[in-house]
Order: C-alpha cells, then structure tokens, then sequence
C-alpha cells in the first residue's frame, strides 16, 4: 500500500553534485541513513511523504475492522481481531516517530490527514459490509502490505527500517488469522462459503491496486529505487502479490474474480508466473481523489476521534504543568 | 488544533529480562512521565518483550555531531594495540 505513499511526491532538489555523489555513495555501499545525518531535501521529503502516508494507512486502517469487533462470532476471534487492531495502532506510532525524525511534527501530520491534503491507502475507503470481510482483509490486504513491508526492512533510511522490522514481526498473525478465518468459511455451510467468495470478489481488485500505480505511470519510482528507500517496482510486487495468491484461493476452493487469470510458464525469468486481467485505473485514481464509497465516513471518523480528545489532551497537559510548577516551587 | 501545545516526545527503553542493558525501542508523545510510562507499557510490551522500562524525555538526551565523526571515531580505528589479538604469545601457554 505504501508505494501510493509516493504519488505526488516531490523530486526537486538543490544540492550541488559533490554532495549528491557523496551521498549516493554511501547509498550504494548499503550504509544506513540517520536522522542528523547530510541528505538531499527530495529524500527527506520524499520519506516524509512516504513514512507519513505509512502511518495514516494504520490508523484509518483500524476503522473497518474495529467496525466488526464488537459482532464477532466468538471469543477466539474477537481477541485476535482486537490484538490485530491494537496492533495497527501501535504500528501507527512507531511510523509517526520515525517520519518525526526527519522534522515533522505529529501535529502537523495529523492536521493533514484531517483537512484531506494527506492520503492514506485507497484501500481503506471500500466498506466491511460482512463478517466474511474481516478474514478477506487479514488475508489479502495485510498480506498485499506485507509483501511490501518486508523489502522496506531493508529501506536506507534507518528509522523507517527499524520501525518495519518491528512492523512485519507482529503483523504475520495477521495475515495467518484471517486466512483461516475465510478457510473456515469456506469449510462451513455453503452460504458461508458464498460470503467468502463473494467477499473476495468484491477485495481482490482493490488490494492489486494497494501496489500503486503501473511502473509505467509512476514517475517516483526512480529516484526511490536509487536512493533505496524501495527495493522493488509496484508491478514486481505486485506480481509476487498474485503468484503467491492465487494457490492460496485454490487450496480454499475460491476463484479469483478475474476470467484473464491464467498460469504462464515463461514468466519471472521462466519460473512461471500468473497472467491477471487488466486493473481498473479510473477506480483506483477516483478512491485515491477522495471519491471512494468511504472516504467522508473515514475522514470524519478521525475528525470525531481528535475533536472529542482534545479535553483529555489538554487535561493531560494542565496537569503535567501543575505538577512541574509544584516541584520547581517545593 | 493549532492553539494546543506539542505533547512532549520521550523515548522508550526496554530491558528484555534481568541481566541485560535496557535498549532503545522507540519514542511517543506524552504529557508527562507516568503518562508516558503507561503508553510504552502498552505499546512496546504486547508480547513479552521486557520486564523493565525506562521513559527519558527526548530534550534530556545530547547527541553527537555526525558530522564531526570523523575526528570522534576514527582516531581508534588504527589502534590494534588495543586488542588482545595484537599480542604474539607461545600456542604452549594455551588460554590467556
């Protein structure tokens, strides 16, 4: 999901060549980038942009799913599904921190996701109408995230390395939690099976386009690549996506809702790969424009959240003040 | 929103088990220590991770200059002297 993270991304950057070869060089000898460390402008605000887009993609993303918490079916899913939602809440934090490294403040990101002008993944803007949708969510949109969270463990940038290692560490129950939760469903009566195939048929096309743009209208791709703040194109990853997803639907006895799906043995270098459908890109721009069938709701959940907070927040803060006056005057 | 003061940031230690350092886990905004102590607790310690935290306001910590590494750390990079390795000593001694 994180590629979105670099639509609109500005490239400019007014260093003199000696410094972007100094840099480059550490780059290239795989050498860790750290806060107070020299860097070109378009990499910081390249990473801001990316780590900030990150982070607002945990916090909205705990909205659909809290969504079932309190309906579901029994004990054991209603603690993997509040472990799974505190996690993204967690992960979140450990995101803001690492974008706050480089000189952004946690205000300042907030006030952007609240007035529209940051994003978050187009995939949170599709709603979770059924229970079915809870497992297909852990399954194919935590897995979709970790196919690109894994190879950003490796992103030059240290802090944005270090929050994603701690990130895919807690995140791979999961994708685990959910996929036995539609592999149940798909073991049950036969409208639980057709919950689960119709849930998926409404996620699969949305969690493709979490990979962002095609390589071939993805203009940021580059310069990321360089810099190796990114490892893998979005169409690489995104191929990886659908290679390692489409067993895993067989193996339920689902189908991918997608009559071009078809298994090509010369593709990946001739280690075989699958053929997909061509994605919608007027749907994917559309969601990404804030003109999803959730995109006010999510918003003006956040909203609602930082507006009925700001008394805690400002309690926390006149009492911590208190305390320090009591202790400088005692 | 713009009329509220900053949270101040403080950073996260935590010491795996008795016997080890305390490490750096990571940061979060708080009001004050105890608030702070609270929401590493829930944070940074969901799975076991320590049986021990310490929360240090980010302003308290002092950091060295990257760019004056140079003359911090490399002055020890060619004293091999100073590792037992540099000391030729007969195999008959055995462990020393």
């Amino acid at each position: 999901m994180y590629s979105q993270g670099l639509i609109g991304a500005d490239d400019k950057t007014a260093e003199d060549q000696a410094f972007l070869d100094a840099f480059q060089k550490r780059i290239d000898a795989e050498e860790k980038i750290e806060p107070n460390d020299p860097m070109p402008a378009a990499y910081r605000s390249t990473l801001i942009r990316m780590i900030g887009q990150h982070a607002h993609s945990e916090i909205v993303g705990m909205l659909p799913e809290g969504n079932w918490i309190t309906r579901a079916p029994s004990l054991r899913r209603k603690v993997a599904l509040l472990a799974k939602v505190q996690d993204e809440g967690g992960h979140g934090l450990y995101l803001y921190s690492a974008a706050e490294t480089l000189g952004v403040s946690r205000e300042q990101m907030t006030e952007e996701l609240l007035s529209g002008k940051a994003k978050y993944s187009s995939i949170f803007n599709y709603p979770t109408p059924t229970w079915a949708d809870i497992g297909t969510i852990g399954w194919l949109v935590d897995g979709a995230a970790i196919m690109n969270q894994v190879p950003l463990c490796r992103c030059s940038y240290g802090p944005y390395a270090r929050a994603m290692i701690r990130v895919c560490k807690e995140e791979s129950f999961h994708q685990r939690q959910g996929y036995e939760l539609v592999q149940n469903l798909c073991a049950g009566t036969t409208e639980q099976k057709a919950m689960a195939q119709d849930s998926l048929n409404r996620w699969w096309w949305p969690s493709l386009m979490m990979f962002g743009p095609s390589d071939t209208d993805s203009q940021h791709s580059d310069l990321s690549m360089k810099w190796k703040i990114k490892r893998f194109t979005n169409d690489e990853l995104r191929q990886k996506f659908v290679d390692a997803t489409v067993p895993q639907a067989k193996l339920i006895g689902l189908s991918m809702p997608d009559a071009d799906l078809k298994w090509n043995a010369d593709k990946n270098n001739g280690q075989g790969g699958y053929d997909f459908g061509a994605i919608d890109w007027d749907e994917f721009w559309r969601v990404v424009k804030g003109h999803g069938m959730m995109n006010k709701d999510r918003i003006k959940a956040r909203k609602k959240a930082w507006d009925d907070g700001a008394w805690v927040r400002e309690a926390a803060q006149a009492y911590a003040k208190k305390q320090n006056t009591q202790v400088a005057a005692a | 929103m713009s009329n509220e003061q900053n949270m101040p940031l403080w950073e996260v230690f935590i010491r795996p088990r008795t016997g080890l350092h305390h490490k750096h886990v990571g940061s979060l905004h708080a009001a004050d220590s105890t608030m702070a102590m609270h929401a590493a607790r829930d944070v940074y310690t969901r799975r076991e991770e320590g049986d021990s935290i310490w929360v240090v306001a980010s302003s308290h910590i002092h950091a060295s200059d990257p760019k004056r590494s140079g003359e911090n750390f490399d002055p020890a990079s060619d004293k091999v002297y100073r590792h037992p390795s540099f000391y030729d000593i007969p195999d008959e001694v055995g462990h020393m």
